[in-house]
């Protein structure tokens, strides 16, 4: 396998939802190692693209995870070839304990990492026999990263908008857990608060209106005011 | 106090019934969104399988008769369920007007074939002697099948809450309830708990096909039909997808009809059930237990 090759590559992805053309003709490359960032405004399709990845909405187009096109496997199997996700509402199992959720992200064939898990989330550990659903938001995003990370064949995370709706302190343990988790594996990480976003991630896709905008590294974006201004709008270089 | 005793048995025997059949029909609607209408085919279909199984065994003991009709009844409604899983139901997920279609279909056709096959009228089952004498209890006679179909849908009950916290199946089924989506997306092929579902809740229902005829003593064309729609009702009263839900509404149905059915006029019990739903509905819309495995 040549190592520069990337490690997922979406080509010329199509999603339409009802009546709407949600992703028109995304193309981008992640490549292996580090957390790349894929950003934009409110409803331009990122949540999409990475629900796209896993085949969680109908889609055409390419997805190549390795270079193997992974288009018409069903979820568990795209999955199985070492993808973890994270979605955006976290959906953990609020029924089930904290240890029956992580349990159930155990994958047959793969080491499972709970050392690191709970060296990341100590707080985890402890709360293992506590049903899900009566965690605070902080605490399910833990056990909602917990779940991405416990399979260390896992190639690649998707991590749609970890931050979302928590308190600073919260905010700073899981972009310290992801830079952690960012050692061991590969992140493509949606993310609306672009301090966060400029601290983690190398890499930056833009997607505007269902497409590609801009693709190069964060620096290039945020470095140049009019360009982040083009791509990501006013309102949100101004809260940068 | 003797007849109270005797109604409250033989509506906990009832209720039973409707466990067995509720339970498959709760976790298949929980996991899968699928409304079987198919449901009380597994029901009739193995209650003939058992019944005819017991009789060509003719020469052994009574009661080995009835435990071979049992097992048949059992393995019978978990092949039924899983061949209509497989053949007809897993093309048309998420057609929902198309798997009601089919299975109300099926549960018609089915009862035409046994009809055709069997004749209309109930079959006699023969039971062993013990389980045509009574047990007093409370100063009243209570016939031993209520007692048997009771204890057996304890053990059902025992072994399905068993499945459903302590193993990975289990889990997966909970999960499932919950979000499947989210359980696909952990790697998990739903489709295969899918399976193992509706074959778990075919042989619930061919176990209450055997007991079915053991409690009412025949074996009947339309038995299965009349109490799938009162394990709706417990499915709904109980909460969908929740097995425990399922046990407390069917005993509480069961014995409602029963008392209503004796202290009142003929069909007020029945009738009594149908309003008790519409209670919960209105004061308890997701039933006693919400949607939790």
């Amino acid at each position: 396998m040549n190592p520069a090759a990337p490690l997922l590559e979406l080509r010329d992805l199509h999603v339409y939802l009802a009546e709407s053309h949600i992703l028109q003709g995304v193309s981008f490359a992640v490549r292996r190692g580090g957390i790349t960032g894929l950003l934009g405004r409110n409803g331009v399709g990122k949540t999409t693209t990475l629900r796209g990845v896993l085949g969680l909405v109908p889609r055409t187009g390419a997805v190549l995870l390795e270079g193997r096109e992974t288009s018409a496997l069903a979820v568990h199997e795209v999955v199985r070839l070492g993808v973890g996700y994270v979605p955006e509402d976290r959906d953990v199992f609020g029924g089930l304990t904290v240890t029956e959720n992580l349990a159930l992200a155990e994958r047959a064939g793969s080491e499972h990492r709970y050392d690191l898990v709970y060296e990341l989330f100590p707080e985890l550990k402890q709360r293992g026999a506590q049903k899900a659903g009566t965690l605070s938001g902080g605490q399910q995003q833990m056990v909602a990263l917990a779940r991405a990370l416990l399979n260390a064949d896992n190639r690649i995370l998707l991590v749609d908008e970890p931050t979302k709706g928590l308190a600073p302190l919260v905010v700073r343990h899981v972009v310290d857990a992801l830079q952690r988790a960012a050692e061991v594996t590969t992140i493509l990480l949606v993310e609306q608060n672009l301090s966060v976003a400029h601290k983690l991630v190398h890499d930056v896709v833009v997607l505007d209106q269902g497409r590609v905008s801009f693709t190069g590294t964060v620096d290039e974006l945020m470095g140049d005011p009019a360009l982040a201004r083009r791509h990501l709008g006013l309102a949100a270089v101004g809260s940068h | 106090m003797t007849t109270i005793a005797l109604l409250l048995v033989t509506g906990l025997g009832l209720g039973a019934l409707y466990f067995l059949i509720a339970a498959g029909l709760s976790l298949i609607w929980g996991l899968m969104r699928v409304l079987n209408f198919a449901h009380g085919a597994f029901f009739t279909v193995a209650a003939y399988a058992g019944w005819s199984a017991a009789k060509l065994a003719g020469g052994a003991d009574p009661s080995l008769r009835w435990l071979i009709g049992v097992v048949v009844a059992i393995a019978v409604g978990g092949l039924f369920a899983t061949l209509t899983e497989v053949v007809l139901i897993r093309p048309l997920y998420a057609r929902h007007v198309g798997q009601v279609l089919v299975t109300v279909g099926l549960a018609l056709a089915t009862i035409s074939l046994v009809q055709g096959g069997f004749g209309s009228d109930p079959q006699r089952l023969a039971l062993p002697a013990w389980m045509t004498n009574t047990t007093s209890m409370l100063g009243a006679n209570v016939p031993n099948t209520r007692l048997l179909v009771i204890v057996v849908a304890a053990l059902v009950f025992a072994l399905l809450l068993f499945f459903l916290r302590r193993t990975r199946f289990g889990l997966i089924v909970r999960a499932g309830v919950e979000n499947r989506a989210m359980v696909q997306a952990l790697g998990i092929d739903v489709q295969r708990a899918f399976t193992l579902v509706f074959a778990i809740g075919g042989m619930a229902a061919g176990l209450a096909g055997m007991l079915g005829a053991t409690y009412y003593g025949t074996v009947d064309p339309l038995r299965g039909t009349s109490m799938l729609i009162f394990a709706f009702i417990v499915v709904i009263i109980g909460g969908l997808g929740s097995v425990t839900g399922s046990a407390v509404a069917a005993i509480v149905v069961g014995v409602v009809q029963q008392f209503l059915n004796f202290y009142g006029a003929a069909g007020v019990g029945d009738f009594s059930v149908v309003l008790l739903l519409a209670i919960v509905l209105l004061v308890r819309p997701g039933g006693f237990a919400g949607s939790s495995a």
